[in-house]
């Protein structure tokens, strides 16, 4: 029997966008810290560090994210760790993010003149101050803007978590879809909550690389 | 700084351990011979100013002696310790080094004061209050106290070179580097800049400075050195090495640059 499509097949698929956000948060707060030591390994005086931190972005830069998230789900399986989607869905996208964000800062790193390491050096200033007093905060600024774009890819991303069996925004829309067979009403509904969600977070990426720009030029 | 005990005295060795030594010091970048048997002594207080042309290995000779370059063969020895032995001594010899860029490497996130005072916090573990105090007092000296609460970027280039400067001194170095320090600025700021230099050179500070200022070179230098092709061609006290100089190389190149 086919169900109509009403005011709870609607809030069912609006309270699914609270599992995105969840998801999305985790996994750039993870991607965060995953991504700062990734960028920071890549511009390592220490040879190995550098080649791995490549070796890792390399594979998340050339397999498809859901891959990698089947390659958690059904990988951890056959190890023997019996692991829910939630998680399965976590851990592979936090490590996409690490990858992705630790490529975009290293090039934020790199942006920031050669001149101001060499100051530092020159004035004696160890490796972890020059970091944190000098290279970060002006990578940083360099990097808002991209890093924002880069959230707003990530969490359209979470909705191949869907394919694994977490209930986010798409999957609640599969869900309510499979009852209800109205597909046009209900993945319009889906993609206008992405939207919601996503349109803020890339007028502000467009804002601040414009704030940036005038930073620079002055 | 200390009233070294040699104030603007030619050296000569009588104040004991020399300031820097460099022993057949070879560098290459990759086949490009930068160095080429670098031999040269500077005693406490002296000034050496450092010319040649452009590729002549003028600027990585200096940068070596705080080991912004590393070399190949030789030794470097800075107040008595050995920086080719190994890293510790170069993280230690660097506190005593102070340089000064020609494109001023000022950290542009920070005020002028804070740009003075990060090193003596972070390096030697001095107070707040202290570096404060010191920053001021340096700033003062470079004479430009007001400019304490800008931004690099609100400087025209003399005053950011001046910044440069207060911030190398507020290390207390025992040796000062110049690496073209006037080149990258606007005719009417280089004397602003070169007088800072003069005031500093007549307090007795070590100083190696690459110049093609050659006015600062005759009122401030024991000796000049003339560089071309990653070796040191000529060395000379000032009248002498202007006046008479022995090699062709220089008179062609001193004949280049004063016309």
């Amino acid at each position: 029997m086919i169900r109509q499509f009403g005011i709870t097949e609607f809030w069912f698929i609006v309270a699914a966008v609270q599992w995105t956000l969840a998801l999305s948060a985790v996994a750039f707060a993870g991607g965060a810290v995953g991504g700062m030591a990734i960028a920071l390994a890549r511009v390592s005086e220490i040879k190995p560090l550098r080649y791995s931190a490549l070796a890792i972005i390399r594979f998340f830069q050339g397999t498809p994210l859901l891959m990698q998230l089947f390659l958690a789900f059904f990988g951890l399986r056959i190890l023997g760790v019996e692991i829910n989607p939630w998680i399965a869905a976590a851990i592979a996208l936090t490590a996409h993010a690490s990858a992705f964000l630790g490529e975009i800062w290293r090039g934020c790193i790199e942006a920031v003149p050669k001149g101001q390491s060499e100051a530092s050096w020159a004035l004696g200033i160890g490796y972890y101050d020059r970091m944190v007093s000098v290279v970060l905060p002006q990578a940083a600024r360099i990097a808002v803007a991209p890093t924002v774009g880069f959230l707003v890819q990530l969490i359209k991303g979470t909705s191949l978590a869907s394919i694994i069996g977490f209930v986010e925004l798409t999957r609640a829309g599969q869900i309510i879809n499979n009852a209800t067979f109205s597909p046009f009403t209900v993945f319009g509904i889906v993609a206008a909550l992405y939207f919601i969600l996503c349109w803020p977070l890339s007028l502000l990426a467009t804002r601040m690389e414009r704030r940036f720009a005038v930073a620079t030029r002055r | 700084m200390t009233t070294t005990s040699d104030p603007g005295g030619r050296g000569d060795l009588k104040a004991g351990v020399p300031a820097v030594t460099m022993k057949d010091v070879d560098k290459w970048y990759g086949s490009f011979h930068a160095l080429k048997d670098i031999d040269l002594t500077v005693a406490r207080g002296e000034k050496i100013v450092v010319c040649g042309p452009s590729g002549s290995g003028k600027s990585t000779l200096i940068r070596c002696i705080n080991q912004l370059e590393t070399v190949e063969k030789g030794t470097i020895t800075v107040e008595g310790i050995e920086l080719t032995a190994g890293p510790k001594n170069v993280e230690k010899i660097r506190r005593d080094v102070g340089m000064v860029f020609q494109q001023f490497n000022l950290f542009p996130h920070m005020t002028v004061l804070q740009n003075c005072m990060l090193a003596p916090m972070k390096v030697r573990g001095t107070t707040k209050a202290d570096a404060d105090a010191t920053a001021r007092k340096y700033l003062e000296r470079v004479r430009i106290p007001e400019q304490a609460d800008k931004y690099p970027a609100q400087l025209s280039g003399g005053q950011q070179q001046r910044v440069a400067i207060a911030r190398a001194l507020c290390m207390n170095p025992k040796l000062m580097l110049f690496d073209e320090p006037t080149s990258a600025l606007d005719p009417e700021m280089v004397n602003e800049v070169l007088d800072t230099m003069i005031d500093l050179a007549q307090e007795g500070m070590t100083m190696l400075v690459v110049t093609h200022e050659m006015g600062f070179a005759r009122k401030v230098a024991d000796r000049v050195i003339f560089m071309d092709r990653g070796e040191i061609v000529e060395v000379g006290e000032p009248e002498s090495f202007f006046s008479n100089p022995k090699h062709e190389r220089t008179r062609t190149f001193l004949g280049q640059i004063s016309h």
